[in-house]
């Protein structure tokens, strides 16, 4: 008992512990909440890989954003990987109907091929560039409380790096909600959306740019693969709870603080890499809702394909 | 001898041209010292002095081959995503087996990454058929969540065993470095058991592949296959991860066997050729990360096939895109001319050929078209030879253009006979064999006149039994009024 509670203690134990992981916990939850909720309508839309792809191509754009402007400052890497992703994203459709190719093997070809672009650009200047390969894949969250403090008029406000991701965070909630019509007649029915009179092209552009903004933003904090457990575990694991889209929406606040929670636990108890331990924590609650959740869970259908029977005797 | 010669020769342009692409800077700061430095470079490393070499380049091409020749099946069998999903979920198996041997063993690492491989395909069929996870989202889960899963092994693994396992990061990106013979065997193996599988049941694959419920119907085990292409992709996949890395190695999957099949769809050429191209993309990659340090080799080798996809997609000469807007291009201006040739010889019929030369604005009637217009199919027709503009010699100044007289040249002329002749023979062929109702023929035959060729001319003319009339009464020249040529003196054209 007394172990648990030292366990429980332990990261916040002291005070320069407590704000350290004060302010991970925060990075983490903002991440988690808006990752999410760009996420939810991804995967509605089946786009899923599609995040990975365009997560994986902004790379050469962040590398090339850093080499011409040599700050890691958000305006400039977010400019230059929303162009990558964006260039990414019309090759892979380009490639897709102009080209024999299948879209998977567009889709794998190209993002593939920008990766690898970033890489080289990274080795090329490898010198001058002070971003980790491994921290590409897998962030380091564990780092955002060394960030420099934003000071204005003198009054000091915490840490810069919190700000910019609780700006994209506040960003992305807004635009779900003031979009959130448009996002979700868009998702389900396209035709209907359609003849609403709804663009939907723009509709579809604009949710790639917000993704490529929220990646960007996340990129430091959890690298590219891992933003992709981020987007898609919230949404499928909530579609096991509940099976109205905004209930799914809200439940990804709480499910955020407990995904930003248990990963510091997680890498506290265990010395794993905060990020990942943040994706595994999401996958550790996305099984019990797999198998247990009342809305189409695995265990829920066997109970109700049994009480079916019966009724059916 | 000379074949060689000639793939060093190519070797060396793409590899020069991925260098400018890949680097602005440094290749236009290049000093005449980088230079030889890179010559001298480029002779160490096509004379394969050092042994360390021989073995990096030989795996390097290898695992092309190898991963190129298991490409051609992932991209015509649609599954290019499930492999870049196969090629995480491996990292757990790697911690692990890596934790089990203590030791850079290669076979308890690759037994556990296969392991780990099967279990994520496994949880993903599970999910796509027992849940509403739909594919995309389901692979998507196992994809990240087994790589968070390898991640964290691999760092607790470092972090415990104070540092000796820092070569597992190798995994994540793929290295060239301390590549030895033993780690070849596994790639060899592994080519060998899917070289033999394309060969002996290259008929059931392909049958598994195109229509898997014909397939089940003929009896073949379809499952078996489908289970054993998996093992074997995974097997391939593991037994390049430690040269290429977790990452890029669907590239070297996707990216050979998509330009294959930009110039293919025979299987078993788009798998020879897929497998070659991984080869010499490998080859090239190897040769410019040796040229430059730092440049690491899975990115460079996935650029490389990436720019052989793209010189494919864009100068194959036949099926190109470059090539074939050319194509369409010269194809489309032949038309425009031909169809000015057919407006002059209508307009000359109009007056049943008095005279030799007729001015432009009746053919620019004839055509619908503006002056200016007209100006440039008549530039056009100038150009080639096959019209003139008449100036009279009353008049001393250049006249304006819609007093401007043209007369056709013989070859000109001759074009213009002939396109008439087509046409209206085809639209005799038509109303007669095909039974068309004489007001329908215009639009085929408007077309056809272009493309159809002299044997076919010959046939039609056979057929009809050398006609001289048309379905609108008009005359079809024959090829005595062709070779007469334009003069008055032989017109009106005799009539039957």
């Amino acid at each position: 008992m007394k172990q648990v509670e030292e366990f429980l203690i332990g990261p916040w134990a002291s005070p320069e512990l407590f704000s350290w992981n004060l302010q991970v916990f925060i990075m983490g939850c903002l991440v988690c909440i808006c990752c999410a909720l760009i996420g939810t309508f991804v995967c509605l839309r089946r786009m899923a890989l599609l995040g990975d792809a365009i997560s994986h191509g902004i790379l050469p754009g962040i590398v090339l954003a850093y080499i011409f402007t040599g700050s890691l400052s958000l305006l400039p890497m977010w400019t230059g990987a929303c162009l990558a992703g964006l260039a990414c994203g019309v090759s892979i459709q380009w490639l897709h109907t102009q080209t024999p190719l299948k879209e998977d093997a567009a889709m794998g070809l190209t993002f593939t091929a920008f990766f690898a672009a970033g890489m080289v650009l990274l080795g090329l200047n490898a010198e001058n560039i002070h971003l980790d390969t491994a921290c590409i894949l897998y962030g380091e969250i564990g780092l955002i409380p060394l960030e420099p403090d934003w000071v204005i008029l003198g009054t000091n406000l915490g840490n810069q790096s919190l700000w910019s991701m609780g700006l994209i965070c506040f960003f992305t909630l807004l635009c779900t909600l003031v979009f959130y019509k448009f996002l979700l007649v868009t998702s389900f029915d396209l035709s209907l959306a359609k003849s609403l009179g709804i663009p939907v092209n723009i509709v579809q552009y604009g949710l790639m740019l917000l993704l490529a903004l929220v990646v960007v933003a996340s990129f430091e904090a959890v690298g590219v693969i891992l933003v992709l457990a981020m987007m898609i575990l919230p949404p499928t694991s909530m579609s096991f709870l509940c099976d109205r889209l905004p209930m799914v929406l809200w439940y990804c606040l709480p499910l955020s603080m407990l995904y930003s929670l248990g990963g510091i636990y997680l890498a506290y108890g265990l010395n794993f890499p905060i990020s990942a331990s943040i994706a595994l924590t999401a996958v550790v609650i996305f099984v019990p809702c797999c198998l247990l959740g009342p809305k189409g869970g695995v265990f829920s259908g066997i109970v109700q394909s049994k009480i079916g029977k019966n009724m059916g005797r | 001898m000379v074949a060689s010669n000639r793939f060093f020769k190519l070797g060396a342009i793409l590899t020069a041209w991925g260098l400018i692409a890949g680097n602005p800077l440094q290749a236009s700061t290049g000093s005449t010292a980088a230079k030889i430095d890179w010559a001298s470079k480029t002779v160490e490393f096509l004379s394969f002095g050092d042994p360390s070499m021989q073995v990096i380049v030989f795996g390097v091409v290898l695992i092309g081959l190898n991963c190129g020749l298991m490409g051609g099946y992932i991209v015509t069998r649609r599954l290019a995503m499930f492999g870049d999903t196969l090629s995480h979920a491996v990292l757990p198996g790697i911690a692990v087996g890596y934790s089990l041997s203590q030791a850079k063993n290669n076979w308890s690492l690759m037994l556990g990454a296969t392991l780990s491989g099967f279990a994520g395909v496994w949880i993903i069929s599970l999910l796509t058929r027992h849940t509403k996870i739909k594919m995309d989202s389901a692979m998507g889960i196992i994809l990240s969540g087994f790589y968070a899963l390898g991640i964290c092994l691999i760092s607790y693994l470092q972090k415990s065993s104070g540092g000796g396992m820092a070569n597992l990061e190798n995994y994540l990106f793929g290295s060239l470095v301390g590549l030895s013979q033993d780690d070849l065997f596994p790639i060899l193996l592994c080519l060998g058991l899917v070289i033999s599988a394309f060969v002996f049941l290259s008929k059931e694959l392909l049958v598994t592949g195109f229509d898997p419920g014909y397939a089940k119907s003929i009896g073949l085990p379809v499952g078996l296959l489908e289970f054993s292409l998996s093992a074997l992709l995974a097997f391939c996949i593991v037994s390049s991860l430690q040269i290429i890395g977790v990452v890029l190695v669907t590239a070297l999957l996707i990216i050979p066997a998509a330009s294959a099949s930009l110039i293919t769809a025979k299987m078993s050429r788009l798998l020879l050729l897929s497998g070659i191209l991984g080869a010499v993309s490998g080859f090239i990659g190897c040769f410019v990360s040796f040229l430059k340090a730092g440049l690491p080799a899975g990115p460079v080798i996935t650029l490389c096939s990436a720019f052989i996809f793209l010189a494919l997609l864009f100068l194959h000469p036949a099926r190109g895109i470059i090539p074939l807007w050319i194509r369409t291009l010269r194809r489309s201006q032949k038309i425009r001319l031909e169809n000015t040739l057919k407006a002059c010889y209508q307009v000359l019929e109009d007056s049943s050929f008095k005279q030799d030369s007729f001015p432009q604005t009746l053919l620019s009637k004839r055509r619908r078209k503006s002056d200016g217009e007209m100006e440039g199919e008549i530039n056009a027709l100038v150009r080639h030879g096959y019209a003139t503009r008449v100036v009279s010699p009353s008049e001393g100044h250049s006249p304006l253009p819609s007093e401007t007289r043209i007369a056709l040249t013989p070859s000109g002329w001759e074009v213009a006979c002939r396109i008439i002749r087509n046409h209206r023979l085809w639209e005799l062929y038509l109303t007669q064999e095909a039974s068309y109702a004489p007001d329908h023929v215009h639009d085929d035959a408007e077309k056809i006149e272009h493309l159809i060729g002299e044997k076919t001319i010959r046939q039609l003319e056979r057929i009809l039994s050398n006609p001289r009339l048309d379905p609108h009464g008009k005359l079809i020249p024959s090829q005595a009024d062709i070779d007469r040529g334009l003069s008055h003196t032989n017109f009106p054209l005799t009539e039957p």
